[in-house]
């Protein structure tokens, strides 16, 4: 039989996989379907949605304080930071003031959890792409940072610690000596991470020239964080809009160059550094206080209060059924959260209950641009840029 | 601030809060006013944050569409607010904010606003196969249909919803 010479044309399609929900590199649930032409990705596309759990309708039907724990629990990798944008949020509805010691003890915490995030996403960016041991190491630093969560809230994790009107509890006897005792040899273990990583020749090349993305793409795309703060723009919350005590704290932002994930690597370990400094300072500045409003109808009365005052009582029981009654207001309050820009849009119509909050999550738009980062690389590398842009899934999926 | 916008970019109200700028515009004009704020050399927001959706259930205007911007060359935000009804479509602005293009897909899965002419509309939280818009006030919060396995069938079967106890909502505004 005679082959014609139509018989060879074929109809070629580019080849899909899909990058499942299940893999131990896609950082949670993510499935990605990836176009390949060869190993060289021409489309990513990612479907999310997989941890939807419905945050935003669920807030609506709790109170002010029964909604602060859903907010631990969307970037469950850096809880309280989330805890702290919405407390900031409640207190500027109502527009709250706060005492010093609590501020402090926020910052403190907030720069905590920020060491606490840029240890995970750089341990497991290096397990992703395939050095296993700084995840190990970096794992036990974070067990560290989380016995002095459970010391300050009773919880390791998700602590509902900062609240609006200050802070929940007070700090335990001998804290503040243990988080020095932890600065101090932190700084070696970040030698020994950085030994690891950084002049590696494995790491250098699979991460320098990955993931490029220029400055005037970075803000098309609604980037923040680090992801800005690696194409090269001095961006930082913390100093464009202070918040708590940042302005009278004095520490650098390390910005880099090149816009690639090498770059990002370098900013998180200085991050890290630069946290143990503004730790070191808030361990200084910290003085003794009430660490949440007084006398206000905003918080709930301390222990000793409510065994001696009758009205403390009722101010109790009110506050643990109905909370407080915000009054008419919208508000957008963002903070540096160790992601990004995370922020919360809260509209209040004089209830108990928000009427709407929304909440601006950064891995959201960082996620968005994965197609535009990852064509032109191979699939190997489509596993460094997610793991460069520090996506957890619960703060995209909500 | 007023009085620049008053002169060139149409918009239907300004407010003030205590830190924060809200401009108020018409669905027809808001692609120009983006346009404008985004390339003017005196605001430069470059930046979009966020779109989210709101549902004022009980206004004439139902929903109202939130757009973030944010300026890094001044340093400030503005928050631009629209409002639709059911039946108004508003236009996608993608062609001038390029990640407008998930949180359109977000407030479109959500709360059932159509954007016209977005390159991609399709559901982005919810399960492939849901119907309903959550986000919306009317849309209770257990939903209608529940999820469980079948042992029988061995698969996962979509039945209607049945819990063992009424859900139990607590208002406060009648004190008895």
């Amino acid at each position: 039989m005679l082959l014609k010479k139509k018989d060879f044309f074929f109809n070629l399609q580019n080849f899909t996989i899909n990058f499942g929900p299940q893999h131990p590199a896609a950082h949670g649930v993510l499935r990605l379907i990836l176009e390949l032409d060869g190993e060289i990705i021409i489309r990513a596309d990612p479907h999310i949605g997989l941890l939807h759990r419905g945050t935003e309708k669920l807030i609506e039907y709790k109170n002010f304080l029964q909604a602060l724990p859903y907010f631990d629990r969307l970037d469950y990798v850096s809880m309280m930071a989330q805890e702290h944008t919405y407390s900031l949020a409640v207190e500027k509805l109502i527009g709250l003031k706060i005492p010093r010691r609590a501020q402090i003890i926020r910052v403190l915490f907030c720069e905590i959890t920020r060491i606490l995030n840029h240890l995970l996403a750089v341990g497991c960016h290096a397990m992703d792409v395939g050095a296993m041991t700084p995840f190990l190491w970096s794992f036990e630093e974070r067990e560290k940072l989380m016995e002095f969560y459970e010391r300050v809230s009773g919880a390791r994790m998700h602590s509902s610690y900062i609240r609006p009107g200050g802070v929940s509890l007070d700090l335990p006897v001998g804290l503040l000596d243990d988080i020095y005792s932890f600065i101090r040899q932190f700084v070696y273990r970040l030698d020994e991470i950085e030994e690891m990583l950084t002049n590696n020749r494995i790491w250098k090349e699979r991460l320098i020239n990955i993931g490029v993305i220029s400055l005037s793409h970075a803000i098309d795309w609604g980037f923040s964080g680090v992801m800005l703060r690696g194409s090269g723009l001095p961006w930082d919350l913390r100093k464009s809009t202070p918040y708590e005590i940042y302005s009278e704290l004095d520490f650098i932002i390390p910005v880099g160059v090149n816009g690639d994930c090498y770059d990002r690597y370098l900013i998180r370990i200085e991050e890290m550094r630069q946290s143990l400094v503004i730790i070191n300072q808030c361990l200084n500045l910290i003085d003794v206080g009430p660490i949440k409003t007084v006398n206000s109808e905003f918080v709930a009365p301390s222990r000793f209060e409510l065994k001696n005052s009758m009205e403390s009582v009722i101010q109790h029981f009110k506050f643990f059924t109905e909370n407080v009654v915000v009054p008419h207001g919208e508000t957008y309050c963002f903070t540096e959260a160790p992601k990004g820009e995370f922020g919360v849009y809260l509209i209040s119509n004089n209830t108990e209950k928000p009427y709407r909050c929304k909440i601006k999550a950064p891995g959201f738009g960082h996620l968005q641009a994965l197609n535009f980062m990852s064509t032109g690389h191979m699939i190997a590398d489509v596993v460094t840029i997610i793991g460069t842009q520090d996506i957890v899934f619960g703060e995209i999926d909500r | 601030m007023s009085k620049y916008f008053n002169n060139l970019v149409p918009i239907l109200l300004e407010q003030k809060k205590t830190d924060e700028h809200i401009l108020i515009v018409e669905s027809s004009r808001l692609l120009f006013v983006l346009n404008f704020l985004k390339k003017h050399f005196g605001f430069r927001f470059s930046l979009l944050s966020y779109i989210a959706g709101v549902d004022l259930i009980s206004f004439s205007y139902r929903f109202c569409v939130v757009y973030d911007l944010l300026s890094v060359k001044y340093n400030s935000r503005l928050r631009i607010k629209v409002f639709l009804t059911e039946i108004t479509p508003v236009f996608s602005c993608v062609s001038v904010f390029i990640n407008a293009n998930w949180w359109e897909r977000e407030v479109w899965d959500m709360f059932g606003i159509y954007f016209e002419e977005h390159p991609d509309l399709r559901r982005i939280l919810t399960d492939y196969g849901f119907e309903g818009y959550p986000l919306r006030k009317d849309f209770p919060l257990s939903g209608y249909l529940e999820l469980s396995y079948n042992e029988n069938k061995k698969q996962i079967v979509v039945e209607p919803l049945e819990l063992s106890q009424d859900f139990r909502f607590f208002s406060f505004e009648i004190p008895w």
